[in-house]
C-alpha cells in the first residue's frame, strides 16, 4: 500500500492533490516534440565520427576526401574550435573544465577513450554522411590503455593527461599520475574512536560504471544565419547551460545563440554537459544549411554519460548497544578521460545519515580511458550508501539487533553537525525511518524463501539561480513562464503553487518552459532543485503579479493600495474599506488594465539557498534462485521525507523510478570492457536494464516534514530514491542466501558463482 | 538506387510513400510523412518506443523495412484518439501520472492496447510481461501497470 501522510490537511486548495499535467494530452498523442522530432527546411544530417581506439595520440586527419564527396557541405575537425583555458564551470551538481570540454567534444591530441569524437561531417542525407566518414582518414599512434581505476592508480600506468598533478596530494605530486584529486573530510578522532569500539566491522566493496539510461539518446538541431546568430532546439536538461558551453566552445556571445529546449526523453543528470551542439553549431556555420544530429544508442553508450564505479572501503567501530563511535570512508572513484568524478559528494554523503562524533573520509579522483562520467542522479551518492550500508547492515547481524533500531539509534536530527561541517536544520531522518518500521511491510513476517534489506539515503539537495514571470491575459486567464525543462511532470508542480498562491483554479493557469531568450536565467533541470528553486521563483512572479493587481484595484476604487487585500482570486477593499466596494477578478482587473496602467505581468530572479535536505528508507523482500543466481524481488517499500508533496503522484513517481534505477544498479547494469578498451555491451539488449516484468509494485511512504525555507515547505525529492536500493538489495540477499555480496552488480553469474563458493563451506558447517 | 513506391493504409488513411530498400518502417514515418510520435530509443527492438500495429500485431517499427509495409494497415500512436477524444488508455495514463518524460508513452500506450484487444481480462503478471518488451527509466513501471488494469477493468465493465 502506498501512504501520503501530508503535514498540510486542509491548509490548501491545490498544493497536495493530483490533477492532471498541463502537457498530458501533448504526450499521450505523440504530438510532443522531442530532440529528434524537430527539423528544418533544407536540413543537413551530421555525423561524428568516433575513435576505435581507447587510447591513442592523433598524428593527423585527412578529410579531403570527405568533403570531396557529392553531398557533403562541411567537415570539422579539432581544429574548428579555438583552445580554450583551464577553466572550471558549474554543471548540475558536478564541475567541468572547459580546457576538458573542449576536447571531449572532439578530441585534440589524443584520443582516450573508445568512442571519443575525432570528427564531424554534414551532408544532405545520413547515407551521404555515413560514407563521407568512412572517407576521413586518422593517423593513430596506439598507446596502451588503462580501464580499472585501481590499474589506473598505479605508479606504472599508462598517463592520460602529462599535465595531471594529483591536486590535494600529500606530499604535494611532483610528477604526473591518473589521480586528479584528493580530498578529505574529517571530524573528532577517527583512530580514538575506533580503539574505544567494542566491535568493529570493515569491509571493500567495488561498483562498476552504469549509464543514466534515458530512453531518449542525445539529439539537436541548430541554424546558424549569416548574422552570426545561431538558433538550436536541444534535448536538455539545461538549455541556459547548453547556451553558455557554447558561446565559449565556440567563441561567441551568449545572446547571439537562442537555445529552445525541446521536450525531453529523460536525463537523469546525463543531460547536463553538451555534446553535439556545439558540432551541430559549427557545422551549420561552415555549411550555411541548419544540421541536424543525433546519437544511436551505441553512441549513447559509448561516449555518453556513464556514472562511475568506483571502490570503497569502509571501517565502523560501535559500542555493543548499536551506538556508533567511529567511522571511516576510502572512496576511489572513476573520472572517465577528463578529471571531475562525483568523488565529492560521494564522501560527504557517505555517513551523513546519521550522527558520529569520529569521522574520516578520503576520496580520489581517478581517469581511465572510459568516456567522461556525467551527473547521474544523486552523482556519487548511491556508490558509498551501497557500502555504508551494506556494513551497518553486517554490524547489525553482528550486534543483533533489528537494522532499523540500529539506524534510529544513530540517526541524524537536526542540529547534527556532518563530516563536510554542515549542522543540520529541520530534516526527516527518524520520521522516515520510523515510517519503515511502522509500515505494514516491515510488520509482515519475511516470507519463507526470501531475505529482507533496508537501508537509507541522504541527499542535500540544490537550489541556485532561477527566473519566472507571471502574466496576467488580456481575459484575466494567467501564464507562469519560467526556463526549466520539465523532465518529470515539473509544469504540474508549478501551475498548482502559482494557483495555490493566487487562489485561482489549477486549469486557469498555463505554464510554459521559455527559451534562452524568452526568460531570465535558470540553472539546469538537476540536484532536484525545480520545484523548490524554480517553484520559488515562481510563488514570487506571483506575488509580484498580485501586488501590481492589488494596485490597480486600489486606482478603480480610488483608495490607497494598503487598504486592498488579495484573498479567493479577488481584489478586495479591508481594513476600513471593508464592503465599500465590490471585489474585483482577475479578468474584472484585466479588462480594466489599459485604463489602469497597462499590461500586468509579475517577475522574480532569485539566487535560491535553503535547500532542505532528504532523507529515503528502503524495505525490500527477495529471494534468490539458488541454481540461477537469478534475484526475485518480491515486494519493495520505499519511503522518504518529501518536504511537502506538491503533487503527490509525480513524488510517488520520482521513489519509484528512483528505486528502480537502483535495483537495475543493484543487480544487473554495468559497463563491461574487453581487453582491447572496448565497451562490449553498447546496447540494451546486453546492457541490462530493469523491465516491468522483473519488479513488483513499488509502494512509497511520503513522509512530510516541510522545509522551513520553502514557503510550502518543499524539498527536492528526485535524487533521494537512487540511493538506498543498491544496499538494501545487497542487505536482502545476504539475509536470504547467508552469502554477503561486496562487488556489483549482483548479476546471475556473479551471484551463483558466490553461492557455488559458499555452499561447501555451507555444507561442512552443516 | 531508385526509390520504391509503396502503397499502404496508415490509421485508417489510405497513405503513399517513396522509400529506400533499406529504409525502416520508422524512419519513414518518422523522416517522409511527419509521424514523430513513434520514437526511436535503441534501433534494435529492444526498447519498445517505436511500437506500432501492422495488420494487427504489435511491431517494432525500427525492425520493419518500410517497403514491407506494401498493403499493409499499419496503426500509429496518432491514430489512438478519435478526433479530441483520447482513448480511454491515453485519458488513464494523464489522469493517474503513468509518464514523467514520455518519450516511451507511445509506446506503451500501442503496446498496452493490443494487450488489452487480445486480453480483455490480464492478471498483473501478465501485464508485466507482456510490456516487457517496453523500457521505461523514469516511472519504475508501477503507475504504468496500474493504469493498464484500471482501464482494463473499466472497458469490461462498460462491455456488460
Amino acid at each position: 500500500m502506498s501512504e501520503h501522510r501530508p503535514n498540510t490537511e486542509g491548509k490548501y486548495k491545490w498544493i497536495g492533490t493530483r490533477p492532471e499535467r498541463p502537457d498530458g494530452a501533448d504526450k499521450v498523442t505523440g504530438r510532443a516534440r522531442f530532440g529528434a522530432d524537430f527539423s528544418l527546411p533544407g536540413q543537413l544530417i551530421g555525423k561524428v565520427l568516433r575513435s576505435p581506439h581507447a587510447h591513442a595520440v592523433i598524428k593527423s586527419i585527412d578529410t579531403s576526401k570527405a568533403l570531396a564527396l557529392n553531398g557533403v557541405k562541411a567537415v570539422i575537425t579539432a581544429q574548428d574550435f579555438p583552445d580554450q583555458p583551464n577553466l572550471i564551470v558549474p554543471t548540475g551538481e558536478m564541475q567541468v573544465n572547459m580546457r576538458d570540454i573542449t576536447r571531449n567534444i572532439m578530441a585534440r591530441e589524443k584520443a582516450l577513450y573508445e568512442g571519443h569524437p575525432v570528427a564531424a561531417v554534414a551532408a544532405v542525407s545520413e547515407a551521404i554522411a555515413k560514407q563521407a566518414l568512412s572517407l576521413i582518414k586518422v593517423d593513430y599512434e596506439v598507446l596502451p590503455h588503462v580501464i580499472d581505476v585501481a590499474e589506473a592508480m598505479k605508479p606504472d600506468a599508462p598517463i592520460l593527461h602529462d599535465h595531471l598533478l594529483t591536486e590535494g596530494a600529500n606530499p604535494p605530486a611532483s610528477k604526473p599520475s591518473n589521480i586528479a584529486k584528493r580530498i578529505e573530510f574529517k571530524k573528532g578522532d577517527a583512530k580514538a574512536g575506533f580503539a574505544q569500539a567494542q566491535v568493529v566491522i570493515e569491509k571493500d566493496y567495488t561498483t562498476q560504471a552504469v549509464h543514466q539510461g534515458y530512453i531518449e539518446p542525445h539529439a539537436t538541431l541548430a541554424s546558424a544565419a549569416e548574422d552570426g546568430q545561431i538558433q538550436v532546439w536541444s534535448t536538455t536538461q539545461g538549455h541556459f547551460q547548453v547556451r553558455g558551453f557554447c558561446a565559449r566552445l565556440l567563441g561567441l556571445e551568449t545572446s547571439q545563440i537562442r537555445v529552445t529546449p525541446t521536450e525531453i526523453g529523460g536525463g537523469f543528470g546525463g543531460k547536463t554537459v553538451v555534446y553535439l551542439e556545439p558540432l551541430a553549431m559549427r557545422l551549420s556555420q561552415k555549411s550555411g544549411k541548419p544540421v541536424k544530429m543525433t546519437m544511436a544508442r551505441e553512441d549513447v553508450f559509448r561516449a555518453s554519460g556513464p556514472a562511475p564505479g568506483g571502490n570503497v572501503k569502509v571501517k565502523i567501530g560501535a559500542m555493543r548497544d548499536g551506538r556508533i563511535v567511529a567511522a571511516e570512508c576510502i572512496v576511489e572513484m572513476q573520472a572517465g578521460a577528463f578529471p571531475g568524478s562525483p568523488v565529492g559528494p560521494a564522501c560527504m554523503c557517505s555517513f551523513a545519515c546519521y550522527d558520529i562524533d569520529n569521522v574520516y573520509i578520503e576520496g580520489f579522483d581517478v581517469v581511465s580511458n572510459r568516456p567522461k562520467v556525467a551527473a547521474y542522479r544523486a552523482p556519487g551518492a548511491p556508490i558509498s550508501a551501497w557500502a555504508v550500508e551494506s556494513t551497518l547492515d553486517i554490524l547489525a547481524q553482528e550486534l543483533d539487533m533489528d537494522p532499523i533500531d540500529l539506524r534510529l539509534k544513530n540517526a541524524a536530527k537536526e542540529g547534527t553537525k556532518t563530516a563536510y561541517g554542515v549542522t543540520f536544520n529541520t530534516i526527516g531522518m527518524v520520521e522516515t525511518l520510523e515510517a519503515i518500521r511502522d509500515s505494514e511491510h516491515y510488520k509482515s513476517p519475511v516470507k519463507p524463501g526470501y531475505g529482507r534489506g533496508v537501508a537509507a539515503g541522504f541527499w542535500f539537495n540544490i537550489g541556485a539561480d532561477s527566473s519566472a514571470a507571471s502574466h496576467v491575459g488580456e481575459d484575466g486567464s494567467v501564464t507562469v513562464i519560467s526556463g526549466n525543462p520539465d523532465i518529470g511532470g515539473s509544469r504540474a508542480s508549478l501551475a498548482l503553487m502559482a494557483a495555490e498562491e493566487l487562489g485561482v483554479d489549477y486549469n486557469k493557469v498555463r505554464p510554459i518552459i521559455a527559451d534562452t531568450a524568452s526568460i531570465g536565467f535558470n540553472f539546469v533541470t538537476g540536484g532536484s532543485r525545480v520545484t523548490f528553486a524554480t517553484g520559488l521563483a515562481v510563488v514570487n512572479s506571483v506575488r509580484d503579479m498580485i501586488r501590481e493587481l492589488k494596485v490597480r484595484a486600489a486606482k478603480i476604487w480610488k483608495i490607497d493600495p494598503e487598504a486592498v487585500i488579495w484573498e479567493g482570486g479577488m481584489a478586495k477593499p479591508a481594513g476600513n474599506q471593508v464592503g465599500t466596494f465590490e471585489p474585483l477578478s482577475l479578468a474584472d482587473l484585466a479588462a480594466q488594465a489599459g485604463r489602469t496602467g497597462g499590461p500586468i505581468n509579475g517577475h522574480a530572479q532569485l539566487n535560491v539557498t535553503g535547500a532542505g535536505p532528504g532523507f529515503g528508507v528502503h524495505c525490500v523482500d527477495l529471494k534468490v534462485d539458488e541454481d540461477t543466481g537469478c534475484v526475485h524481488v518480491g515486494r519493495y517499500t520505499a519511503a522518504q521525507d518529501v518536504g511537502t508533496a506538491i503533487h503527490p503522484s509525480y513524488v510517488e513517481g520520482q521513489l519509484q523510478g528512483g528505486a528502480v534505477q537502483g535495483i537495475g544498479w543493484a543487480l544487473n547494469e554495468e559497463y563491461i570492457y574487453n581487453a582491447k578498451g572496448k565497451l562490449d555491451n553498447p546496447g540494451f539488449l546486453d546492457y541490462r536494464m530493469p523491465v516491468a516484468s522483473d519488479l513488483p509494485k513499488i509502494e512509497t511512504i511520503l513522509v512530510e516534514v516541510p522545509n522551513p525555507q520553502h514557503p510550502y515547505g518543499v524539498r527536492g525529492v528526485g535524487e533521494v530514491p537512487i540511493i538506498p536500493p543498491i544496499a538494501a538489495v545487497g542487505n536482502a540477499v545476504a539475509r536470504a542466501t547467508g552469502v554477503r555480496m561486496v562487488d556489483l552488480p549482483m548479476s546471475p553469474p556473479r551471484l551463483s558463482e558466490a553461492l557455488d563458493a559458499a555452499r561447501p563451506m555451507k555444507m561442512a558447517a552443516e | 538506387m531508385a526509390k520504391i513506391h509503396v502503397n499502404t493504409t496508415i490509421n485508417g488513411a489510405p497513405t503513399e510513400f517513396l522509400c529506400d530498400a533499406n529504409q525502416t518502417l520508422l524512419d519513414v514515418l518518422r523522416d517522409n510523412l511527419g509521424l514523430t510520435g513513434s520514437k526511436e530509443g535503441c534501433g534494435s527492438g529492444d526498447c519498445g518506443a517505436c511500437s506500432v500495429m501492422v495488420n494487427g500485431r504489435l511491431v517494432c517499427s525500427c525492425l520493419v523495412l518500410a517497403p514491407e509495409a506494401q498493403g499493409m494497415k499499419i496503426e500509429t500512436i496518432e491514430g489512438m484518439a478519435e478526433g479530441d477524444k483520447l482513448h480511454p488508455l491515453q485519458k488513464k495514463f494523464v489522469e493517474m501520472a503513468a509518464l514523467q518524460c514520455g518519450i516511451c508513452t507511445p509506446g506503451f500506450l500501442i503496446a498496452s492496447k493490443a494487450l488489452l484487444e487480445k486480453y480483455p481480462n490480464p492478471t498483473e503478471d501478465e501485464v508485466r510481461y507482456w510490456l516487457a518488451g517496453n523500457l521505461c527509466r523514469c516511472t519504475g513501471y508501477d503507475k504504468i501497470v496500474t493504469a493498464v488494469l484500471d482501464v482494463a477493468a473499466e472497458m469490461r465493465e462498460s462491455a456488460r
